[in-house]
């Protein structure tokens, strides 16, 4: 079946769309021993399979399925499948290159088929492929006595995420959702390849690109400010640009609010349930995440929200009741000048 | 802010500039990215790189210069301009930023298949795109085929790839007009035509060119091109270019290029007469060889009234006005004085109070400083011709005498407090370097100064202080007593001074922290309560070290030798240099050390902190830090390429061993029977376990009982000859700003000629590692293998080893460079120290010693230990019961 891309805008034109909270957070709730992640079919595989959770797609779909419905009863409008590092870069890690197409069709099947069973025509619900930013990056290097070394090349990136994305869609995605971008190069080499495939299929998904920000001087990994980095990947036309993980929705918010301010497409923000505590766990109670979100909405900044690491059902729920009722932001016209940027933007008017 | 017009800088391609064509073809990418650099800070928004040439792999060289920028953030902070007429290196540069860059260029002359197709994929690698006004049938001249042109690029990349408009620049070529053929004449006026047709008739879209064309008969003659440049750009811009490819830094203001030179450019430009070009060429001889000035920005403070200008003056640090300013203020005042009460006092406490703030920084308190001398010495005859007598000189708020003490020259910080505290109104009588108790104490008596600023680098300048300190005690002096200087430290102060001094002592870390002490101290409301801290303070300072003291006891010497590094010189053999004895170096040519520098202890000595080049982003210091190494550049370069120094080094390679633990013998040949020298080396008491060694240098040589056959090097660099004559030269002319930053950099020269030296010492001379390749980052790091340590410094504390490397490589007559009392060399630019090959050599600090160290140590140096004791006051673990110098 072929998606219809209007449908997802249409909603987000009504309201503010909510999305679903962590995955790994919930999984570890399931406690799975190591022979669970191997399942059957892994059970003699000879790499440490322990910690692939994208692997539980396929050795326990039902888990997965489970965790997406009770992220549905809260309330979210848009389940992320749980393919964050389904490609064949981070699969490297565990030798499971080979399975990368069909951890990611399953992965959009299981979500998408909790998703059919709620969906009605005047709230449908929505699945968005997960495209997590490798662990990679082709702006640096990793060797800081080389500073010219790449670790890997645009071209092994963008097809790496031909390769993901064909899959989600193949498994029914309604968007293809880049998330975590820590270098706009990576990113731009996803975007060129969502093109390809974007033509390849004869039809085009929405696309959401979501950065993160490592530190408070409000720049990505790689360098560059917020604004930099929208104008560089803007060419893409995103149905959504915006932030998640990063740090928790308080210090999240003045970023969000710089994106709302410079971005003509529509704004998703999913931040973490809090800074990490002392044991490097998220601990920012389900209310209080809610009640900065509510805020955002109410400053219409966001048209898509959602949590990041340590969120759970509870914080969706409380965060779809707190947005509920606030109309989606209106995304500004922006005159038609040129968006230049490096690590820093530049705007040239005409 | 929207800018109306972007500079797009120029220098980093290999077509247009000879010397960044010479440094990507040597592969010198360091300097390379070292022209990137100037073109970012001299204000370039946009950086245009260009690899085309024949003896080039354009894709390689343009991917590799690409993935370097992304690792330098003062450079990649803009974005770039990918510029090939190859479309190959286009699209490889495009997979290698992160950022929305510019292709540059296509165009319609291989037909519309292959135009389509590339802005297709520049469109999807989400870069903008240049369109050259080129077609089928060549490149366009007259204006209508220019638009004609980009008219059709337009309309193909509107409707068959949906491009953006407002991401097009249309370049309709910019060719060289007065080149003596005809038809040429017109090619300024068309390409100004065709800017305002594109601007009006194709909406959203951009011009831009290559500007330096258009002057491209007058090569050789870069006052003329540039003033060219900026006339062309004046009416183009008015005419709609937006954005040009331009020396960044290198335009006149339109406005100040010489009327009869500005006529004649644009009769060249606009083809207004038939002798157009050749009048041009007559004044252009006139005009010959003298670089523009960089851009000075906005002039509109000029038209405020004399005193807003003077404070504006003196604020930002111009000086270009200041006395012609200074004369209109004074014919308009009753005396002379009043403007320096008036007018000049109020810009002078705004700046004291913006530099209070944090608003101001050092360098541009500095700079204000060169201002107001400026200021002051226009009116200083006028005061003296005054027969007044109640009172023609400024009142001042108090005077101090500073010194740096005897033996010692270093001098930098103390005349960065001289600047300030005279900024703050202060009178400073400097007494300058290696200056003797003695002087100090008749100066503040005849002076009847209110405060005495003791500064010194070098550690035995510590022991000195503590003697002046002592004596002025013994001469009555009770005035407070300024401790200052980079070894110096309020420990120090507390324990070893105050106990010796009548008056109050005071540590001052910083020039910035001056202004306040010497207020608090000065004021009567203050004084006794600031004193009252202060002393509190010290009181439990002095405590906590006396405790401190017991509980740090350390290992006897025999069992830290026990303990030393074990090297397995059974299965090592120390690689052999290429020749012995000693090689020397005159007139040594400074632009190849220049990108040595290490600038952090250059932004460190004005107070600026934060690590290069990310200081100069910095979003507090960073503009200050920006104006201060664009001056250090340009004053750097006029050091290098007029040879302000001379550069002079001598090195010398020899076999030795090490004897006794701790000692190094330097042998005359290989047979290792002639004793030339021995190095005294100090070994770290503290307790330690087998896990970690009680290092001294010695332990990096082999024993001789090993018979192993090691080896050593000694040097001895400066690029002090030269420094003091120019910072001489500066503080007659009133400007400190300079002198300051002339010694700076000398300093910072000095530290990179040693890093190149070592450099081709173990490339060359020695040649233990002559495929060594490092990025400077690296050897700042210190990387690489080997070491170099200098005496006075953590890993061999005592200054008096210098004298033995003295003698041993004849430095003085090779060098220039000489020993003070305290062996301080001079000039102070200058480094010294020894190679050391073995991969396990490293730094280390040898902390404080006990007696039973220092009585063995004077004994193999043949000294006294009261006078072992002096020299390495700093570092005992003990208190002193003997000392020559207290006897005395």
């Amino acid at each position: 079946m072929v998606p219809d891309p209007s449908l997802v805008a249409n909603a987000a034109r009504e309201r503010i769309l909510v999305l679903d909270g962590a995955m790994g957070t919930m999984i570890q709730g399931y406690q799975l021993s190591d022979a669970d992640y191997r399942g059957k079919r892994f059970a003699d595989y000879p790499s440490d399979l322990k910690g692939a959770n994208d692997l539980l797609n396929i050795t326990q779909g039902e888990v997965i399925k489970e965790i997406h419905s009770s992220y549905l009863e809260s309330g979210a409008d848009i389940l992320t499948t749980n393919t964050f590092n389904s490609n064949s870069i981070s699969m490297s890690d565990y030798k499971l290159e080979r399975i990368v197409r069909e951890l990611n069709i399953e992965g959009a099947r299981l979500a998408r088929e909790a998703a059919d069973n709620v969906s009605t025509a005047d709230r449908p619900r929505f699945v968005a492929g997960a495209l997590g930013p490798t662990n990679r990056t082709a702006s640096l290097s990793p060797d800081v006595s080389d500073p010219g070394y790449r670790a890997v090349t645009f071209d092994e990136v963008r097809a790496t995420y031909h390769e993901a994305g064909a899959a989600l869609i193949e498994g029914g995605v309604d968007i293809l959702l880049l998330e975590t971008v820590f270098d706009t190069l990576n990113a731009k080499a996803a975007l060129f390849a969502f093109e390809e495939l974007f033509e390849e299929h004869g039809c085009r998904l929405p696309v959401m690109v979501s950065g993160t920000i490592t530190d408070r001087s409000g720049r990505t990994l790689t360098g560059q400010t917020i604004e930099a980095f929208w104008f560089s990947v803007r060419h893409s036309n995103p149905i959504s640009i915006g932030l998640n993980c990063s740090f928790g929705a308080a210090q999240l918010r003045p970023y969000i609010a710089e994106l709302a301010a410079k971005a003509d497409c529509m704004i998703s923000a999913y931040p973490n349930a809090g800074l990490p505590n002392e044991f490097a766990e998220y601990d920012e109670p389900p209310e209080e995440t809610a009640s900065h979100l509510r805020t955002w909405a109410e400053d219409g900044l966001v048209n898509f929200v959602g949590g990041c690491c340590g969120t759970t059902p509870d914080h969706i729920q409380s965060i779809a009741e707190a947005v509920a009722g606030f109309p989606p932001r209106e995304p500004p016209i922006l005159q038609q000048h040129l968006r230049l940027s490096g690590l820093e933007a530049i705007e040239v008017g005409a | 802010m929207i800018p109306r017009f972007v500079n797009i800088g120029e220098r980093t391609n290999v077509a247009g500039s000879a010397r960044f064509r010479k440094l990507i073809i040597a592969e010198d990418y360091e300097g390379a990215l070292e022209v990137a650099r100037q073109q970012a800070i001299n204000g370039a928004q946009i950086l245009d790189i260009n690899m085309d040439e024949g003896m080039l792999d354009g894709e390689a060289a343009m991917v590799r210069f690409l993935r370097l920028i992304a690792a330098e953030p003062d450079i990649s902070r803009i974005p770039v301009m990918i510029d090939s007429s190859k479309w190959s290196v286009i699209e490889a540069g495009l997979k290698n930023v992160q950022g929305k860059c510019i292709a540059n260029s296509i165009s319609l002359k291989e037909g519309e298949e292959i135009f389509l197709e590339q802005a297709d994929l520049v469109r999807r690698y989400g870069a903008a795109v240049v369109v050259m006004a080129f077609d089928e049938n060549g490149q366009a001249e007259t204006a209508s085929r220019k638009v004609g042109i980009c008219a059709r690029s337009y309309k193909l990349l509107m409707d068959e790839v949906g491009f953006p408009p407002e991401d097009i620049i249309f370049d309709p070529n910019i060719f060289a007009v007065a080149t003596g053929i005809e038809e040429h004449n017109d090619y300024a006026i068309a390409f100004i035509e065709a800017t305002r047709r594109i601007k009006a008739e194709l909406p959203h879209t951009h011009v831009s060119g290559g500007v330096s064309n258009v002057s491209f008969s007058f090569r050789g003659n870069d006052r003329v091109r540039s003033a060219m440049h900026s006339v062309f750009l004046y009416h183009a811009i008015q005419a709609g270019m937006d954005m040009g490819i331009v020396n960044a830094g290198q335009l006149p203001i339109y406005e100040q290029i010489p009327t009869g030179l500005k006529n004649r450019i644009e009769d060249v430009l606009f083809n207004r007469r038939d002798d157009a070009t050749e009048r041009l060429l007559e004044v252009a001889e006139n005009h010959r060889g003298q670089l523009s000035k960089p851009n000075e920005g906005d002039m509109s403070w000029r038209k405020n009234d004399v005193a807003a200008r003077i404070k504006y003056a003196l604020v930002r640090g111009i000086g270009d006005f200041i006395v012609q300013d200074t004369e209109e203020a004074r014919l308009v005042a009753d005396r002379p004085l009043h403007v320096i009460e008036g007018p000049l006092m109020a810009g002078m406490n705004e700046v004291g109070d913006l530099f209070g703030a944090g608003k101001m920084f050092l360098p541009q308190v500095v700079k204000s400083a060169r201002v107001m001398k400026q200021a002051v010495a226009h009116l200083t005859p006028f005061m003296e011709n005054e027969k007044c007598s109640d009172g023609g000189v400024a009142n001042k708020a108090g005077k101090i005498v500073m010194a740096t003490v005897k033996g010692d020259v270093h001098d930098i910080g103390k005349n960065i407090v001289s600047v300030v505290l005279q900024c703050n109104n202060y009178e400073v009588v400097d007494l300058g370097v290696m200056v003797p108790c003695i002087d100090i104490i008749e100066t503040a008596k005849r002076e009847s100064a209110d405060m005495i600023g003791l500064s010194g680098l070098i550690t035995p300048s510590l022991e000195e202080m503590r003697i002046v300190a002592k004596e002025m005690a013994r001469a009555d002096i009770g005035v407070p007593l300024l401790i200052g200087g980079a070894t110096t430290s309020r420990v120090h102060t507390a324990v070893k001074i105050t106990p010796n001094y009548t008056g109050a002592t005071v540590h001052v870390t910083d020039a910035s922290k001056a202004v306040g002490v010497m207020g608090n101290l000065l004021s009567a409301e203050h004084r006794d309560e600031f004193l009252a801290k202060i002393s509190n303070e010290y009181e439990k300072i002095r405590d906590k070290h006396a405790s401190d003291g017991r509980k740090s006891t350390k290992q006897a010497l025999e069992k830290a030798r026990a303990n030393k590094l074990e090297i397995d010189w059974s299965s090592y053999k120390p690689p052999q240099p290429k020749y012995f004895g000693v090689r020397s170096f005159d007139n040594y040519d400074l632009s190849t050390v220049v990108r040595y520098v290490d600038w952090d202890p250059f932004f460190q000595a004005w107070e600026l902190a934060g690590k290069f080049p990310k200081i100069l982003e910095d979003e507090v210091v960073g503009a200050a830090a920006q104006d201060l190494y664009r001056d250090a550049r340009s004053m750097l370069s006029q050091i290098v390429e007029e040879g302000w120094f001379n550069a002079r080094a001598v090195i010398g390679l020899w076999p030795a061993n090490s004897v006794e633990d701790d000692d190094i013998v330097v042998f005359s040949d290989d047979s290792r029977t002639t004793e030339l020298a021995r190095l005294h080396t100090l070994r770290q008491q503290m307790t330690r376990d087998r896990r970690r060694a009680n290092y001294a240098l010695a332990d990096f040589v082999a024993p001789l009982d090993s018979g192993v056959s090691d080896y050593i090097g000694t040097f001895v660099v400066t690029s002090g000859h030269g420094c003091e004559e120019a910072a001489n030269r500066f503080q007659s002319a009133n400007d400190d700003y300079s002198a300051i930053m002339v010694k700076a950099i000398a300093d910072r020269l000095a530290e990179a000629f040693a890093e190149h030296m070592h450099e081709r010492v173990r490339k060359e001379f020695w040649g233990y590692a002559v495929d060594e390749s490092f990025e400077n980052e690296s050897l700042i790091r210190e990387l690489y293998r080997g070491i170099r340590p200098a005496p006075g410094y953590p890993a061999c504390p005592d200054h008096t080893e210098k004298q033995t490397l003295f003698s041993l490589l004849d430095a003085e007559s090779n060098t220039g460079v000489s020993l003070t009392d305290n062996f301080a060399m001079w000039p102070g630019a200058s480094v010294c120290g020894i190679y050391f090959s073995h991969p396990d050599s490293r730094y280390f600090g040898v902390g404080k010693i006990e007696l039973d160290q220092v009585q063995n140590y004077a004994a193999r140096k043949g000294i006294t230990v009261a006078e072992t004791e002096r020299w390495l006051a700093s570092m005992l673990n003990y208190d002193r019961e003997h000392s020559v110098m207290d006897a005395a």
